[in-house]
């Protein structure tokens, strides 16, 4: 009986110590109007609703960290932070590597922005961010791309006559869209399966948790009242 | 931070402006500051120890430790620098916490990389994954430290090598006459006189340091160069109460006027370290110094 009670003292001690494990979300903070800074300088947007809303569901503390996009797969696998919700979408390459939960944005199409309407993208300057979907795509179609490390970047050259066009998710460039003569395309790319959170591989139990709370969210249709909130993406 | 910045599309000229370099980000911009300065303080000196153990080593007369300086020298000089702030930190980190899971874990049965994955037991995790935040960037700050101090100790050691080289034979002559043993040679003759030498070389390296900063943010610290891209880059009236074009051209302008700044000073310190180091010295300086006394 005594050798009961401990065991069961020591499952409870063990499964509140997991309990009261602290979730490191990073981001980027630099993708409205997904994830960015607020005027606090505290991280903001979609993604910040939504994983603080994930993390009350699941019965998790979580905390939000910042981290260059080029660097944030190899931060995630290295253990810094426990579980990447950037905007980032569900692709092949990056499910070789990471793990990803099921899609808390349906598939959405990616827009260009450029100077003007009749630009020819075969023979065109297309600007991207490094590691991204768009960047593939354009490589893929064998246009002249030209990277950059963050997203304002991007943007910045086709204003400045560096690139001709920038090939992005259509919800970071819609506000773009009108100022200095910025115009968007009407060609779009369907390109993407969706946006979800990765977690390392090893991490399937963290992954379950969260995966259960996006179905939940979806079921009683918070997530679309966030995304409309949000004008991130189309409905599911 | 001001009474009447809770409705700032109502405000213009000053008083907008006012509010708006006093938002919480901006004070993280001007903290940043700081952080570059301390930063600086810190690795320069830690920087100089690295450089002085890997010089002493490398004309050390033990085969072993004079490999080992040389090995030190060569491979970090040979390495670039971004490479070395991409793949070194992470590298390091692991390392620590390997180290830490063998102390802390000794009876874990998984193995500790799986696939790609980086596994080691939740004690062994450096910092806690439970630690406050602020804990988190104290370490990423002392990971920061780390790496510029063992990619600048490697040059300096090199410059440090090559002063004492050039402290004049005729002296450790004259000091092993009078009896002097190697080590009393060391530290009596040579280190006191290879400053001079070292100087001009260690000033080059201390002003590439200062220019290096802005690679902190490789590092994950937020420095000054990813507070200026950020505050500057377009703000939609969407986002902020503070909405405005594409600004950073203004950002990197403060940023361009704080680093001349910087040099300008530093350049004045060291000339004047300079000359206090050539006084008596049988180098062309000490000379010239000699010349403007009599």
């Amino acid at each position: 009986m005594k050798k009961l009670l401990g065991t069961a003292l020591a499952v409870a001690l063990t499964s509140q110590m997991a309990f009261a494990d602290t979730v490191r979300l990073g981001t980027e903070g630099a993708y409205a109007p997904w994830n960015f800074l607020d005027d606090s300088g505290e991280v903001a947007g979609f993604e910040r609703d939504l994983g603080d809303e994930l993390c009350k569901r699941a019965g998790l503390t979580c905390e939000w960290v910042t981290n260059d996009w080029d660097s944030i797969i190899p931060n995630l696998v290295s253990g810094n932070y426990d579980a990447i919700i950037a905007g980032m979408s569900i692709t092949d390459e990056r499910e070789k590597v990471i793990d990803f939960t099921q899609n808390y944005t349906p598939p959405d199409p990616s827009a260009y922005l450029a100077l003007s309407a009749d630009v020819d993208l075969a023979s065109a300057v297309v600007a991207a961010q490094a590691t991204t979907i768009q960047a593939a795509f354009v490589a893929g179609e064998g246009w002249t791309l030209v990277e950059f490390a963050s997203p304002e970047e991007t943007v910045a050259a086709v204003r400045n006559g560096e690139a001709e066009a920038v090939l992005a998710d259509k919800s970071f460039l819609d506000p773009f869209a009108g100022q200095d003569g910025l115009v968007m395309l009407d060609r779009m790319e369907m390109i993407g399966g969706g946006v979800g959170m990765g977690f390392r591989k090893s991490d399937a139990e963290l992954r379950a948790k969260f995966n259960d709370a996006i179905q939940s969210m979806k079921d009683d249709g918070s997530l679309n009242a966030l995304i409309a909130k949000w004008e991130v993406a189309t409905q599911f | 931070m001001f009474e009447y910045c809770t409705n700032p599309d109502t405000l213009s000229g000053l008083a907008w402006f006012s509010c708006y370099v006093t938002t919480g980000k901006h004070l993280s911009f001007f903290t940043s500051f700081g952080t570059v300065l301390v930063l600086l303080a810190i690795t320069a000196p830690v920087a100089l120890a690295f450089g002085f153990g890997g010089a002493s080593m490398a004309r050390s007369n033990l085969s072993p430790l004079r490999w080992l300086g040389k090995i030190y020298i060569a491979i970090v000089r040979g390495v670039p620098d971004i490479a070395f702030f991409m793949f070194f930190v992470i590298a390091l980190d692991q390392g620590f916490e390997y180290l830490r899971h063998q102390v802390y874990c000794p009876d874990w049965d998984q193995p500790i990389r799986q696939g790609n994955d980086f596994i080691v037991c939740t004690a062994a995790k450096l910092p806690l994954s439970t630690s406050p935040q602020w804990v988190h960037e104290i370490y990423g700050f002392f990971l920061a430290v780390l790496t510029f101090a063992i990619v600048f100790g490697a040059f300096a050691a090199n410059v440090i090598f090559g002063a004492m080289n050039a402290v004049p034979k005729a002296q450790i002559e004259t000091a092993a006459a009078y009896g002097m043993t190697s080590r009393q040679t060391f530290w009596r003759i040579i280190v006191p006189q290879m400053w001079v030498y070292a100087l001009p070389g260690l000033s080059n390296l201390w002003m590439v340091l200062i220019k290096a900063t802005p690679l902190l943010f490789l590092l994950g610290v937020e420095d000054i160069v990813y507070w200026a891209r950020e505050l500057g880059g377009t703000k939609h009236e969407r986002f902020t109460d503070y909405p405005h074009g594409d600004w950073r051209m203004w950002y990197f302008l403060v940023l361009l006027v704080f680093y001349l700044a910087f040099t300008r000073v530093s350049e004045v310190v060291l000339n004047r370290w300079m000359k206090r180091l050539s006084r008596g010295q049988a180098t062309a300086g000490g000379e010239a110094l000699r010349r403007a006394a009599t």
